[in-house]
């Protein structure tokens, strides 16, 4: 009998999502150890643990990506890759990457003092969503209805510095219809899709938003995979708006929350995702969507 | 015991080490750090960083 699968599930704290993942992993007879990224030490050119699979769940992007760049360098495969995990990190990175793949997303410019970042508003048409180039969670976003409003919100960055207001990253608001749609990718196969409710213009759970399952027809099903290849695929939260009536891809999310959003589908995300890690702990390829 | 203010703090059955939990009397976020008995430290704020 051959030895069981290694795979260390890297954590800054144990929700219920990573509880679900160890538990899908371990009844898959893959022996699991959860790694607290607080306590890591990684020495360069130093190869350590012996895992066949890193499945990166850090709360933190910046460790997430350090330690998985490092895991790499190993040889140590992780999920997601460090380069679809930079990419997802970065909200320009994701936009330039669907756009280079032709993946319809809301317009969307930058720009780096507050004279600039105003004009882009106004090329862009307002209201214009101003978003941090890294964050989650719905932080920090800002819906601009004018002119007033955008020098004011400008300036305010502008003096409180900072390399997180140092890019102005606006999008052209798009009036969905008080929902948007979060579709879960894992490999080739979108498994499942939610729709995220709420009366404000924010709909991240996170926030509060309620959640609903979204049937996955073949337009979001294609649009889906189309934006997870577009970032090198893997597993991946799509955000997709509803603008009359084509989809628009908002955001890729590389460390994907999901306890809302099993009982809403019926689908056994963390045993899918499990299975996957279990692909790539054996050394299949990464299948990346469309 | 919660370190903000000295309340007894429940754990479920299945509670485990790293897990965040909430002090009944002050709402404070715990981070759990052992089990037998069970100890608490103020759980980390949130980061700019922190997300999906």
């Amino acid at each position: 009998m051959s030895d069981p699968i290694r795979v260390g599930m890297l954590c800054s704290r144990i929700r219920v999502e990573e509880k679900l993942l160890r538990d899908a992993l371990a009844h898959r007879g893959i022996d699991v150890e959860i790694v607290d990224d607080r306590e890591l030490t990684l020495t360069l050119g130093n190869p350590s643990p012996g895992w066949d699979a890193v499945l990166e769940r850090s709360i933190s992007q910046t460790r997430g990506l350090a330690i998985t760049r490092v895991l790499e360098s190993w040889g140590v495969p992780t999920i997601n890759s460090y380069a679809v995990a930079a990419t997802c990190a970065s909200k320009l990175d994701t936009s330039a990457a669907l756009v280079a793949a032709g993946v319809p997303t809301p317009a969307t410019a930058i720009a780096f003092t507050p004279d600039a970042a105003v004009q882009a508003a106004e090329d862009l048409g307002y209201p214009v969503v101003l978003k941090p180039v890294t964050g989650s969670w719905g932080r920090l976003l800002a819906r601009i209805n004018d002119r007033d409003a955008a020098e004011a919100l400008f300036e305010h960055k502008a003096v409180l510095g900072g390399p997180e207001h140092s890019v102005f990253y606006l999008q052209r608001h798009v009036d969905k219809p008080g929902r948007d749609i979060r579709a879960f990718v894992v490999g080739d196969e979108v498994i499942c899709a939610i729709y995220r409710y709420s009366d404000h213009w924010v709909t991240n759970t996170a926030r509060g938003a309620h959640t609903r399952d979204c049937p996955v027809d073949a337009t979001l099903r294609q649009m889906s995979l189309r934006a997870a290849a577009a970032v090198g695929g893997g597993v991946l939260a799509i955000d997709l708006l509803e603008d009359r009536d084509q989809l628009l891809v908002s955001e890729v999310n590389a460390t994907m929350e999901y306890k809302n959003s099993i009982d809403v589908t019926g689908v056994d995300i963390p045993g899918l995702v499990a299975d996957h890690v279990r692909r790539v702990a054996r050394g299949a390829p990464v299948a990346v969507g469309a | 015991m919660c370190p903000e203010c000295d309340a007894q703090v429940p754990v479920d059955d299945g509670v485990e080490r790293g897990e965040v939990v909430t002090c009944p009397e002050c709402n404070a976020e715990l981070e759990v750090i052992g089990l037998d008995p069970p100890r608490f430290v103020l759980a980390p704020p949130e980061e700019v960083d922190w997300g999906e």
